[in-house]
């Protein structure tokens, strides 16, 4: 571990890469098993699924960055988990607008 | 569309993914890491959060306001680039011989401040401006004209414009020139038949045949002055005080200057994010203006 220290690894951003990894790896999968044709959607460009994935992980970072700049990331609810409580930031609910946002991409563009 | 793709020769570009495996992701997996801690050097990190970002997008912070005053310089820098050498360039390919033996030089003269390295040019012009030994800032100063780009935030930006200028107008005016090349004769001599002015002939023909040159040439200068780092920067370190501190700049002053890693890994990703998306916008409309083509000259 010493060799990647100066990476500065922490677990929630590998959590998040290891996400993304598996994200990929399915997609390529999927491309791989099952060949697509490209489409066009409301964007009026032909688009595969790569490119919808793409444009959906784009568009989760500005909504993350906009929400921290315009609403902040206070927290909206505090759980608690026996003597010990966590709380939530409201930077969740940016992630489940980009989510939501990412289906709608997938089913129109 | 009901075109299969096959995907399988994705396969063939699995080297090409393990080589920018090592030179770009990992790098910015530890720019990701970076931005959201705190460095205290010998590998000391400290959990932060997204507490750089929120830095980063609220205006009334220090690293705040060097964002977005370095963003609005350099989108500013980009408009007024843009206003200058596109037309300029249009008019020099306007102007240049369509045959004989001068198309060959002008070509070859257009070609030469391309070739030249970038920090050869900001060296070229920080001589070049010195109002003790420089032609251009000696000159001025012997008219009774005052100038002074280390002093002076007009002299800088104004200096810094004109490089600009002067070192990609002609790729703006080569590109053009390769749209008006590509214009076969029977237009031009059907506007004559017609009358057309000259000014009629650029409107209806000229300036629609450059359109797809000048939407890659636009895009190119809008990228590469957004990107900007080398010569504002031999020119004038970013100054006079802060006044032509470009993103890349300030960038740099944050992570190597200050050593801020966790600061300067937040600046960067939102950087990228914003070049990202130009790029892909780009690529987009490049794809797409090119995959139109055939289809509107196979329907006439």
């Amino acid at each position: 571990m010493e060799s990647i220290a100066w990476m500065a690894w922490t677990l929630p951003t590998a959590i998040f890469f290891v996400l993304l990894g598996i994200t990929l790896l399915v997609m390529t999968w999927l491309a791989v098993a099952y060949p697509e044709a490209e489409r066009i959607g409301v964007l009026r460009i032909p688009t595969t699924r790569g490119d919808r994935l793409f444009i959906s992980l784009v568009l989760a970072a500005v909504i993350h960055l906009v929400w921290i700049g315009v609403v902040g990331t206070d927290p909206i609810y505090t759980l608690s988990i026996g003597e010990e409580s966590v709380e939530v930031s409201s930077l969740w609910l940016a992630t489940l607008i980009s989510l939501a946002t990412a289906v709608v991409i997938f089913r129109t563009v | 569309m009901d075109k299969t793709v096959n995907q399988k020769a994705w396969f063939l570009v699995l080297p090409v993914f393990l080589v920018v495996a090592f030179s770009a992701v990992l790098p910015l997996m530890t720019v990701v890491n970076y931005s959201l801690q705190d460095t205290f050097g010998n590998n000391q990190f400290f959990w932060n959060g997204v507490g750089w970002f929120k830095e980063l997008l609220d205006p009334t912070t220090d690293l705040g306001e060097r964002f977005f005053a370095s963003l609005w310089r350099n989108l500013l820098f980009s408009a007024i680039i843009l206003a200058i050498e596109v037309p300029l360039g249009i008019v020099v390919a306007l102007a240049m011989p369509r045959e004989g033996w001068t198309v060959a030089v002008c070509l070859v003269i257009l070609a030469l401040p391309l070739l030249i390295p970038f920090n050869v040019v900001g060296t070229i012009w920080q001589i070049f401006g010195r109002p003790d030994i420089g032609l251009l800032g000696y000159t001025l100063n012997s008219l009774g004209i005052p100038y002074n780009y280390v002093s002076n935030e007009f002299d800088a930006w104004a200096t810094v414009i004109v490089m600009d200028v002067w070192h990609w107008t002609s790729l703006v005016a080569l590109l053009c020139y390769a749209g008006l090349k590509s214009i076969p004769d029977a237009y031009y001599q059907a506007a004559q038949i017609d009358g057309a002015s000259r000014w009629a002939v650029f409107r209806a023909i000229q300036l629609p045949k450059m359109n797809r040159v000048l939407l890659i040439a636009v895009l190119l200068r809008f990228m590469d002055s957004f990107m900007i780092y080398t010569e504002p920067f031999v020119v004038t370190g970013g100054g006079p005080g802060n006044s032509t501190t470009f993103i890349s700049i300030e960038l740099v002053k944050i992570a190597l200057g200050q050593f801020d890693l966790g600061k300067a890994a937040a600046l960067s990703l939102v950087y990228n994010l914003i070049i990202l998306i130009v790029c892909w916008v780009f690529y987009t409309v490049m794809t797409n203006a090119g995959a139109e083509r055939p289809q509107k000259e196979g329907s006439v």
